[in-house]
């Protein structure tokens, strides 16, 4: 079975490579077009202008992948054992997380910031931020009772809310959902990206939690 | 300004039920309220948008101004707004039948994850683009796991993670042809697409990365084997959302492809696909035949017509098409009701065990009722909606001479009529174990006569649904 | 240059193909979701590697905007399928799939 299995990939990899052998050596893709456009996308990266611009709306369902996927996380309960409790983080630990979370915050500003000109963008800085929120949680902080109900859901669909918000905006001035005009583009991007970057570390930091911590509470 | 005329229904599809998401989220306790509000709206901006088309035509929407290549653009023609709207019917249908079904502390999750599928359905059907088509299948998929998982029993969710893989699996394959596609010819825009592509190995690869990927989620025979655990184990509700919409989602962007995309040229393949729906019609219809459960027994049926779909592969003409899309939209329809009344004898009794329906004739008459019109369609008898599609369906196989379709398509109704009477036959004769019954509250079993009744009267709107397939010629111009 | 660019296309068919192997032959949920994220690697290294065929100029931002697209994506799934397999860890004690009985 195995050996069938292993000559069939094969065969499947092997006609896969001469399709991609196949492909031209020269292809300047959509890049032409993106450049063209670059002046009036409201930021100088490429990569930025087309996940926030041109298709934008790929992005904005993709923030709704990952709130969707959070909520298919909470809805299959608690998973924690006894025996998955946190115990009390060490020293190292300890002082580790307070040296870092610092910093990984301000690397997360940085990221976002600079993603409108140089590599980077919401969603760098949103790992980043998700990152320190992994390394608070296993060094045992929680978050505060009064802030796990709705503050912390407002929190988690910001991103995307005003994102829609954003785009819906112009549609009530003649322009399509999304169409930013080229004089704010640059600023609303920033808008979208900054609340966009803190949803996402929110929302990885809580998928790596687990259950919701309300719930947990009770 | 015409509110009709010049509102974006389009967006409002897409953007109502993602905000009924985070309304649902945000405010769990008024879940069911919220979620009933939006389901209301969706169905009056699915009728505006209907109303918007016939009036102006075919829709190009081009999301952020750029239009393809550079953007996404939607695409509104009789296929997709066919989709939308009987995603629409099928979705308030759910929605009220839901608002009687889950308990509290389950209706807080269920909302906001069925308005997500919502919203993912309607994306889905309105993109023309396929690497956000990528990007709704995964929002869909993701949506129906959590939501099969749902009652969260060690079945539920075993069936939940095996079809998280099938269906992230066949995301990867979709993707991958993507690719292929993006690199071949630099756009992913399928209007753009369907004007370059030529026979070539990327794209022959692409097709069958697609095709494979895709027939995944489709569930068609032999690559079935998921399908009857995860839509029998979700709760009733969820397991009429699969069967009606979502697989029926996935052989939507199959059929778009295969008519715009991928060349004529694939006769093998056509030939292939309409044999592998040939052995789906007779494997499920006595697979239905021999289960014990209802709920699977149902799920079987739902491997059984996904078979008839690909009957029109081969066929290769416009009413061939027409037939199998007269009996997507048939089968949506009279799935949902079927599905309805096994939540209705589950929730009665507490268990779906056939050979115990004890009386349920007597004690639940309505849903009966529900179950024997669904029935009804799903064999194909007249005046139904599946008749209707079967007729013509037979008229396609005729006229392409290929007649040995025409015994698949015989055989398949008669199975289908021995596994209802199974059924329906069951439900009157008094079993051994007396059950202690739960009342079933009354709005779940009148939607569900509702829907039924809504599967049969489809039989009587053929010529309002033929002439809306015809709106932008999605199977080609017909000849005159 | 060019040659770099469609090995790198290759290996990408090669993780994908890995990917797809370990998948079907492992039980063990972990290995399978792990064998996912491979398949997907492989797919963003077609993507992006195939992206730089611009002939000097700067590579096409497309695909590689695709990518984090995808990359997202696959968080996301990752995440619900790491949480999936510990619920059906703690309801049947194993982190496998029974075998169906055969239908």
């Amino acid at each position: 079975m195995r050996l069938l299995l292993m000559a069939l990939i094969i065969a499947m990899a092997a006609g896969l490579a001469y399709a991609i052998l196949s492909l031209p050596a020269e292809s300047a893709g959509l890049s032409v077009y993106t450049t063209e456009n670059i002046a009036i996308s409201g930021v100088t990266n490429p990569v930025t202008a087309v996940l926030l611009n041109y298709r934008a709306y790929d992005t904005f369902l993709e923030l709704g992948v990952l709130l969707l996927a959070l909520l298919g996380v909470w809805s299959l309960g608690s998973t924690a054992t006894a025996s998955q409790r946190p115990s009390a983080p060490g020293p190292v630990l300890d002082n580790l997380a307070r040296v870092l979370v610092p910093i990984l915050i301000v690397v997360a500003g940085y990221l976002f910031w600079a993603g409108a000109y140089i590599p980077g963008g919401a969603f760098q800085a949103g790992a980043v931020l998700g990152a320190a929120g992994v390394l608070l949680i296993l060094a045992g902080w929680r978050i505060n009772h009064r802030l796990v109900g709705l503050p912390l859901r407002i929190s988690l669909v910001l991103g995307l809310v005003v994102f829609a918000v954003v785009g819906t905006l112009f549609m009530l001035t003649d322009r399509q959902f999304l169409e930013f005009p080229p004089q704010y583009a640059g600023v609303l991007i920033l808008l979208i990206e900054g609340l966009a970057t803190l949803s996402i570390g929110i929302a990885l930091a809580a998928l790596f939690l687990g259950a919701d911590p309300e719930e947990d509470d009770n | 300004m015409n509110l009709i005329f010049d509102t974006h229904w389009v967006m409002m599809l897409i953007l109502l039920p993602l905000f009924g998401a985070v309304a649902c989220f945000l405010w769990s306790r008024q879940a069911v309220t919220l979620g009933l509000i939006t389901a209301v709206s969706v169905l009056l901006s699915v009728i505006a948008l209907t109303l918007q088309v016939l009036e102006q035509g075919t829709l190009r929407y081009a999301v952020g101004g750029w239009g393809a290549p550079l953007g996404i653009d939607l695409y509104v023609d009789g296929l997709s707004l066919l989709m939308l709207i009987v995603t629409a019917v099928v979705g308030v249908a759910i929605s009220v039948y839901s608002s009687a079904y889950f308990k509290p502390g389950k209706a807080k999750h269920y909302w906001p994850l069925w308005m997500f599928l919502w919203a993912a359905l309607n994306s889905l059907f309105l993109s023309a683009d396929i690497f956000n088509l990528y990007v709704t299948l995964e929002l869909m998929g993701l949506a129906a796991v959590a939501l099969v998982a749902l009652s969260g029993s060690a079945s539920a969710l075993a069936a939940a993670m095996r079809y998280l893989l099938i269906s992230l699996l066949g995301s990867l394959f979709y993707l991958m042809g993507v690719a292929l596609l993006y690199h071949a010819y630099g756009t992913v825009d399928i209007a753009l697409l369907a004007q370059q592509v030529e026979s070539s190995p990327a794209v022959w690869a692409a097709i069958g990365l697609m095709v494979t990927g895709l027939l995944l989620k489709i569930a068609l025979f032999p690559l079935h084997f998921w399908l009857p655990a995860a839509h029998s184990s979700a709760p009733a509700p969820v397991s009429a959302l699969l069967s009606a919409l979502v697989v029926k989602a996935s052989f939507y962007i199959l059929l778009r492809l295969w008519l715009d995309v991928f060349p004529e040229a694939n006769l093998a393949l056509s030939y292939l696909l309409g044999l592998l729906g040939a052995s789906a019609i007779i494997w499920g219809g006595i697979q239905a035949l021999y289960q014990t459960r209802l709920k699977l027994l149902i799920a079987y049926s739902t491997v059984m017509q996904i078979g008839y779909l690909f009957l029109a592969f081969p066929l290769a003409s416009i009413i061939g098409w027409k037939a199998v899309f007269y009996l997507l939209l048939s089968h949506a329809i009279a799935k949902t009701a079927m599905f309805m009344a096994a939540g209705n004898i589950l929730f009665y009794g507490g268990h779906d065990q056939i050979a115990d329906l004890d009386r349920v004739a007597q004690r639940l008459p309505i849903t009966l009722t529900a179950f024997g019109l669904a029935g009804i369609s799903l064999m194909g008898l007249p005046p139904s909606g599946g008749f209707i599609a079967k007729w013509l369906l037979l008229e396609a196989i005729i006229l392409s001479g290929q007649w040995w379709w025409a015994i698949i398509l015989i055989a398949g109704g008669l199975l289908t009529g021995a596994y209802v009477f199974k059924v329906i036959g069951f439900a009157f004769t008094q079993a051994e174990v007396p059950h202690e019954p739960r009342m079933v509250p009354k709005r779940m079993e009148w939607v569900t006569l509702t829907v039924a009744v809504l599967a049969i009267m489809l039989g009587f709107m053929a010529p309002q649904l033929l002439a809306l397939m015809d709106l932008g010629a999605p199977f080609g111009e017909t000849m005159s | 240059m060019i040659n770099t660019i469609f090995l790198y296309a290759l290996a990408g068919v090669g993780l994908f193909s890995l990917g797809l192997y370990a998948l079907i032959v492992h039980a063990h949920l972990l290995r399978k979701i792990l064998a996912i994220n491979i398949m997907g690697s492989g797919v963003f290294l077609v993507l992006v590697s195939l992206a730089d065929r611009t002939q000097g100029i700067a590579p096409d931002p497309v695909p590689h905007a695709m990518v984090i697209t995808g990359i997202v994506v696959a968080v996301s799934a990752t995440a619900l399928a790491l949480t999936l397999m510990l619920r059906v860890r703690s309801e049947t004690g194993q982190a496998e799939l029974l075998e169906e009985p055969p239908k």
